[in-house]
């Protein structure tokens, strides 16, 4: 196992990506501490990895509010004496341009997706510069890289996740935490049938399009979290401050 | 390792053949997948060190071929993969690692000197990856590793064949990625920072700096350390494993932070 005696702290832990990290992590022998902001979802999560013998807690937690992030991480160390991996997850999208975007689903898109990663690794870092180490792997996106269509917000805030992430990673590196993001592409979580909904395309023609990349296909969750999961692990030691892209080609052209 | 183990490991079926296996990150990347239950073709250069590389493979348990070859040669090129072919009947994984640096500006570089850095870090890639891919294609897929540099992303000093060579590198990874993809071919490169390799004395032989301060002046980065090939090797086993089944033409940065922005 790779993760055993390890304590994850998860955000957005209840579905999609998160969710497949959770499970993954404690497969590995992690701890993991899953946050969301839906209860029923967040236990149905936590109550599976208990079945499957692994140990989770649901912190109901909204990202964009500092008290209760700081909260989530005191209720992980009261539950696990140690906090050793924050995966920053928790994000939303509208595909929008700037001129249907509104100032208030602007803020919502800022504060979850850029403003939670900072409120997060601002009170995880304090215990994890007591032990001496830490990982923070914050959630970016192919679309933190490049631009795309209507997704103003979106791009916005993943564009600052990557650069985010890089100056933390220099102010922490030489107290042993290694910050690194990851920037998926099109993966079958509920974000893509979501989506093609909001931009009014039947789920044929928008799937088309997401598969229109080198490998023919979307991600699954799963191979998500497997890079996740690298970057969590030792394995990438001398990994910080960089942008793992898992997107099936996406953005190679 | 105990058979068990072995069956048990990331790579365990797989033939990977690797470039510049003799030393460094090569070597350790052979060690690696080797351990992980991979079979391995190695090609270098420099036959005493390949063969020792080959022999601690074998003695540990594990299958492994060592091709005394030289990697700008389209006929040693051929050579390789018919042998991998003859011996392990597939290849799954291609790790195009060999390289070499001269530091130098192009005033000072000569015209020998820039063909020698561009066959080795560039044109073996494609030398190599055309025998290579066309049973990649008949398998049904295959996953390719080139290595790159944290200098394929952006300029350094007195390094301009070297940089030109790694900016060349991380876009026919790109290109590749995007040929081959269809076919369930995956093409990524590594972007590793300083290594403690025979390759980081050698810099500091040619620019005439002791050993000890050119490793100090390297560990200037967020971890505060050069990096070990092993870790190398390890960026470069998720990116031949199964673990990365959704990444293809992308550089994965392995450099200690080295790039994040100015300390």
């Amino acid at each position: 196992m790779r993760l055993e005696n390890k304590v994850a702290l998860i955000t957005g832990g209840t579905s999609g990506i998160g969710e497949a990290v959770a499970e993954l992590f404690a497969r590995e022998g992690a701890k993991v501490a899953i946050t969301g902001r839906n209860e029923s979802r967040g236990h149905a999560v936590t109550a599976r990895i208990l079945e499957a013998g692994g140990c989770a807690i649901f912190l109901r937690t909204d990202v964009r509010k500092a008290a209760e992030c700081r909260r989530a991480v005191d209720e992980t160390l009261r539950s696990f004496t140690r906090l050793d991996i924050l995966f920053n997850n928790a994000g939303v999208f509208f595909p929008q341009t700037a001129l249907e975007c509104t100032e208030e689903e602007w803020d919502l898109q800022i504060d979850i997706n850029l403003k939670g990663t900072f409120l997060m690794s601002k009170y995880a870092l304090t215990p994890m510069i007591v032990q001496g180490s830490g990982v923070i792997i914050n959630n970016s996106s192919g679309w933190g890289l490049v631009g795309g269509d209507k997704a103003v917000a979106y791009c916005a805030s993943k564009g600052g996740v990557v650069l985010l992430t890089k100056a933390m990673a220099i102010d922490h590196g030489r107290q042993g935490i290694r910050v690194n993001c990851i920037c998926p592409g099109d993966v079958d979580t509920p974000m893509l049938p979501e989506d093609a909904r909001l931009r009014g395309l039947d789920w044929k023609t928008y799937l088309a399009g997401c598969e229109n990349r080198p490998l023919g296909r979307i991600g699954t969750v799963d191979e998500i979290a497997k890079a996740v999961l690298f970057l969590a692990s030792d394995d990438s030691s001398f990994m910080t401050g960089t942008a793992l892209v898992v997107d099936g080609g996406g953005t190679a052209d | 390792m105990p058979l068990q183990e072995k069956l048990a490991g990331r790579l365990s079926g797989k033939v990977a053949v690797i470039t510049g296996a003799a030393s460094g990150i090569g070597r350790a990347t052979a060690l690696l997948f080797s351990g992980e239950g991979a079979s391995i073709i190695m090609a270098d250069v420099d036959a005493d060190a390949g063969k020792r590389v080959a022999d601690e493979i074998i003695q540990s348990g594990g299958r492994a071929f060592f091709a005394a070859s030289d990697v700008t040669s389209a006929a040693d090129c051929g050579r390789v993969v018919e042998h991998a072919i003859r011996d392990f009947g597939r290849i799954d994984i291609l790790f195009n690692n060999a390289g070499i640096i001269r530091r130098a500006t192009v005033l000072d570089l000569a015209e020998a000197d820039w063909d020698r850095v561009m066959a080795v870090n560039v044109k073996s890639i494609y030398l190599l990856s055309r025998e290579v891919i066309p049973h990649m294609q008949k398998a049904g897929g295959g996953t390719i590793i080139n290595t790159a540099s944290g200098w394929g992303l952006t300029g350094g000093a007195k390094a301009a064949v070297y940089c030109a060579s790694k900016g060349a590198v991380v876009l026919l990874t790109k290109a590749m990625a995007i040929d081959h993809g269809p076919q369930n071919i995956r093409v990524n490169c590594i972007c590793p920072g300083d290594n403690d390799t025979g390759m980081l004395r050698d810099e500091a032989q040619q620019l005439g700096e002791d050993s000890g301060r050119f490793f100090a002046e390297s560990a200037k980065r967020p971890l505060g350390r050069v990096g070990k090939p092993e870790e190398i090797a390890q960026a470069a086993l998720y990116l031949a494993g199964d673990a990365s089944s959704f990444v293809t033409g992308t550089a994965l940065v392995v450099d200690g932070g080295g790039l994040a922005g100015s300390i």
